[in-house]
């Protein structure tokens, strides 16, 4: 088990390699869907991202009478629905990691190499053991594109993920894939 | 009469205290609406005991501190926790689809004006994410209901009882879920069993981690594409441990999942011993010249519940 404890940066997750599991104790900014393609219509982020890990997650969020935010279910979304605009952000705003499920692509994978920046796998539907390592709601920012889309900012402690893809090149996607691939062969 | 609930085993000791105690009277449409919520919620926050012990048991298979091992021990903990804390297992809470076992002469339409009622109260409580999109307008109602939505079947049986099936289907699952046509040249899968089993295997390669596997296969070999693929889905309703009464079924199932098993993609797709849980296949006729196999793909968050209710409409029995 690794420890990767804010404040993040390229070098410190260079140091990751695929396989390595990991957890996150920081600051992450969900932002899925309508934030990449505000971010690659040009917009500036609201918030500087340099250093940073994007969190591909609508979570479901709950206001209580004082005001205070509480995320009640926080799992990741499908990732490659940003494959078209994730290498941009990489580039462009200098994210050091980012967390999703199922994996990116080729595109993707070559961004992180060049700048720094590593995917991290959640485990897909663990909405209740990721949202209690959600400490606090620290931000919230471009709220008009509806709760589950807009950029949260979070403090999370000790937040599990594993390293599937890695600022060298590899991609634990594409080894499971070719190592199932040879098995498959065998069997039918 | 008296409001009366049989709580599900999960249910917080002080949730259910907290209904003794009201004695005031519903009337037999109240009476259903809170049975079918109640339903929602089990659904919703627990997952069924076939299913939680299949999961334990591979969860104990994975080698110690692998990633394999640690992705189970995570969904362990989320199963605990969202019982618990009667909150859902997975944010997507998926396409609600019902299934009703009634008695001759039951009124239908009523019923389901029942259905759409609970659901909108179980999306309020918070049991079920907003998660109906107009597919022409992208617009969400916020309240689950809308064409199609929730999904409701209808049967009828013998007997005086009436059961409600529920299951929730998850997106993700969902697409990573196929139907093929044989025969395929491309798997040299012909129009027999063998060809079948090689289009399913095909499947679940394909699938990668992306269902958020371990996964479980409802499979309908044959009917059109319509029903081929409801038949699949429906085989989900199956027990995990039970057996197929037609006996090279029962040895394809079982066949299938051990040679999953072996394709290395583990959960998550992070590689490891266990891709798949359990593989449940049925058989429809088809038309000479076309030959559909369809598989539906169930994530680990595996949401089904059932219920016969009493004559007052309570919950007499879980059936899972
Ligand atoms: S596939 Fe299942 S576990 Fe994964 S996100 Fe969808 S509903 Fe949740």
């Amino acid at each position: 088990m690794k420890k990767l404890n804010y404040p993040f940066s390229p070098e410190a997750v260079r140091e990751l390699k695929v396989g390595d599991m990991v957890l996150i104790t920081g600051k992450l900014f969900t932002g899925r869907d309508a934030v990449h393609k505000y971010l690659h219509d040009g917009n500036k982020p609201p918030v500087n991202l340099k250093n940073q890990i994007i969190y591909h997650c609508g979570p479901v969020t709950l206001k209580d009478k004082k005001g205070k935010w509480t995320v009640t279910a926080a799992g990741p979304t499908t990732s490659i629905r940003e494959e078209p605009y994730q290498w941009e952000v990489i580039k462009d705003y200098g994210i050091v990691g980012v967390i999703g499920k199922g994996g990116m692509g080729q595109k993707t994978l070559d961004a992180c190499k060049e700048y720094g920046c590593v995917y991290f796998h959640a485990v897909g539907g663990a909405a209740q053991v990721l949202a209690e390592k959600i400490k606090s709601v620290d931000g919230l920012y471009l709220e008009e594109f509806g709760l589950p889309e807009a950029i949260w900012e979070l403090s999370v402690e000790d937040f599990p993920v594993v390293v599937t893809m890695d600022a060298h090149g590899n991609s634990l996607h594409k080894d499971v894939e070719a190592s199932s691939k040879e098995i498959l062969k065998t069997v039918l | 009469m008296a409001k009366k609930i049989i709580k599900k085993k999960a249910a917080l000791p002080k949730k259910t205290s907290k209904v003794k105690k009201t004695v005031k009277k519903l009337s037999l449409k109240d009476q259903t609406i809170e049975s079918l919520v109640e339903l929602i919620r089990v659904t919703s926050t627990v997952v069924p005991d076939d299913v939680f012990k299949t999961i334990a048991a591979a969860a104990k298979n994975e080698v110690k501190d692998t990633t394999a091992d640690y992705a189970m021990g995570i969904i362990k903990n989320n199963i605990d926790l969202a019982k618990f804390k009667s909150q859902p297992l997975c944010q997507d809470t998926g396409t609600v689809i019902f299934y009703i076992y009634h008695p001759p002469g039951f009124h239908q339409t009523p019923f389901k004006e029942m259905i759409k009622k609970a659901v909108t109260l179980a999306t309020k409580k918070g049991y079920l994410r907003q998660n109906s999109v107009n597919s022409l307008t992208g617009e969400n109602a916020g309240t689950n209901l809308g064409e199609g939505h929730p999904s409701i079947h209808f049967y009828e049986q013998k007997g005086q009882e009436v059961s409600v099936k529920l299951m929730l289907k998850g997106g993700g699952c969902e697409n990573v879920s196929a139907q093929y046509s044989l025969p395929d040249t491309g798997l040299s899968a012909g129009r027999d069993l063998e060809g079948v089993r090689k289009v399913i295997i095909d499947a679940v390669y394909k699938a990668q981690g992306k269902g958020c596997g371990p996964g479980a296969l409802g499979v309908c070999v044959g009917g059109d594409r319509a029903d081929s693929a409801y038949f699949a889905k429906k085989q989900l309703l199956r027990k995990l441990d039970d057996k197929n009464s037609n006996k090279d079924l029962d040895k394809l199932e079982k066949e299938i999942v051990e040679t999953c098993n072996k394709l290395g993609i583990g959960p998550m797709g992070f590689g490891g011993k266990t891709t798949l849980l359990s593989c449940k296949i049925t058989h429809a006729n088809r038309v000479p010249a076309s030959f559909f196999v369809s598989i539906s793909y169930m994530c680990w968050a595996f949401r089904r519940q059932g219920v016969v209710l009493n004559k007052n409409s309570a919950i007499k029995k879980w059936l899972y």
